[in-house]
């Protein structure tokens, strides 16, 4: 006998994820997901965001890590609300994570919580988390191939960082080449070039930023 | 690692059929897998086996649909097929596209006894 279902598979991730979103829409709070390899510079690249952005709003930080409370460390020492997040194992963060988590933080006192993604570029793109935009992060020592061999990651970011870019020279790495792919596969993404030693590119991506936080927690 | 929350999501889905029907046994699963979705359904067979044990999902196969992905064209109207992730129209190049299908990833129907 066959019994028909269609029940979409990842609906309880979907529906938390939902949920958060309804939270933070009432809340007024802004969501950043940060994802990229492991060494991509994702924290440094949040604690580059965190000195710009704290000037104009309130942050916090998820870090997400599979052990270890490093990151969260670091964030803290900036006076800056911070939860570790350890999967123990998992490579992604899920929706009911985050949820779990936000009773730590005292939402009233928050505009904009960024969440450091798993280090990973192929299960944290699966996992909607109640995320307003998600920044992906490929560092130029990683090579300008893994836009095409992990698409997914690409294909769901509204914000491409091309992180490490004062190494440009030291490698073959062709960013219109990276820049052309990514648009053909999400004709919306923006790239930035940037480096969180020479601080290239961060006020430009901070500027974007600041205009979509507005435009949420303003409105 | 992920197929494995994944395969766990198939396995809810029939438990949660299961309380509503009365049947014994589930032989097969059959799920629908667009190309954008980014699942390999070949881990997820090899997780489910062993994720399902003791379930009422144990020992049922998983029969997979694959989806090809498709655009229709804003500009010139066209549909297009989707190779490696690449939205653009095959007609006139725009990028300005809609995606028709590829991103599906649901369970379809169980084959019970």
């Amino acid at each position: 006998m066959e019994i028909k279902v269609v029940k979409q598979i990842l609906e309880w991730n979907e529906d938390c994820s939902n949920e958060i979103k309804e939270t933070f829409q009432d809340k007024k709070i802004y969501m950043i997901n940060v994802m990229g390899s492991p060494g991509a510079g994702k924290t440094s690249l949040i604690v580059n965001l965190i000195n710009e952005l704290r000037k104009e709003f309130k942050v916090a930080v998820i870090e997400g890590d599979i052990a270890g409370q490093i990151d969260a460390e670091k964030i803290k020492s900036m006076d800056i609300p911070v939860v570790q997040l350890n999967t123990d194992g998992a490579c992604h963060i899920e929706a009911m994570s985050i949820k779990h988590i936000l009773q730590y933080f005292n939402l009233e006192e928050v505009d904009v919580i960024i969440v450091e993604n798993i280090g990973n570029l192929v299960c944290p793109a699966e996992f909607n988390i109640g995320e307003d935009i998600r920044i992906a992060i490929l560092s130029i020592p990683e090579g300008d191939d893994k836009v095409e061999k992990y698409p997914l990651m690409f294909a769901t970011s509204e914000i491409l960082v091309l992180n490490k870019y004062d190494m440009k020279e030291h490698f073959e790495f062709n960013d219109t080449k990276v820049e052309n792919i990514a648009r053909e596969m999400n004709q919306n993404i923006k790239v930035f070039r940037v480096s969180n030693k020479t601080n290239q590119g961060i006020n430009e991506l901070v500027n974007e930023l600041k205009i979509k936080i507005n435009n949420k927690i303003k409105a | 690692m992920h197929e494995l929350a994944i395969t766990e999501g198939i396995i809810k889905i029939a438990e949660k059929e299961a309380q509503k029907h009365t049947f014994k046994k589930i032989n097969a699963i059959k799920i629908v897998v667009g190309e954008l979705s980014g699942i390999f359904p070949q881990l997820i067979q090899d997780y489910f086996d062993i994720a399902s044990k003791g379930t009422i999902a144990e020992g049922a196969e998983l029969i997979v649909r694959r989806v090809e992905a498709k655009i229709k064209c804003n500009d010139c109207g066209e549909e297009s097929n989707v190779e490696n992730h690449r939205l653009r129209c095959k007609n006139c190049s725009s990028l300005n596209v809609k995606i028709t299908s590829g991103k599906e990833f649901y369970v379809d129907s169980l084959e019970v006894d």
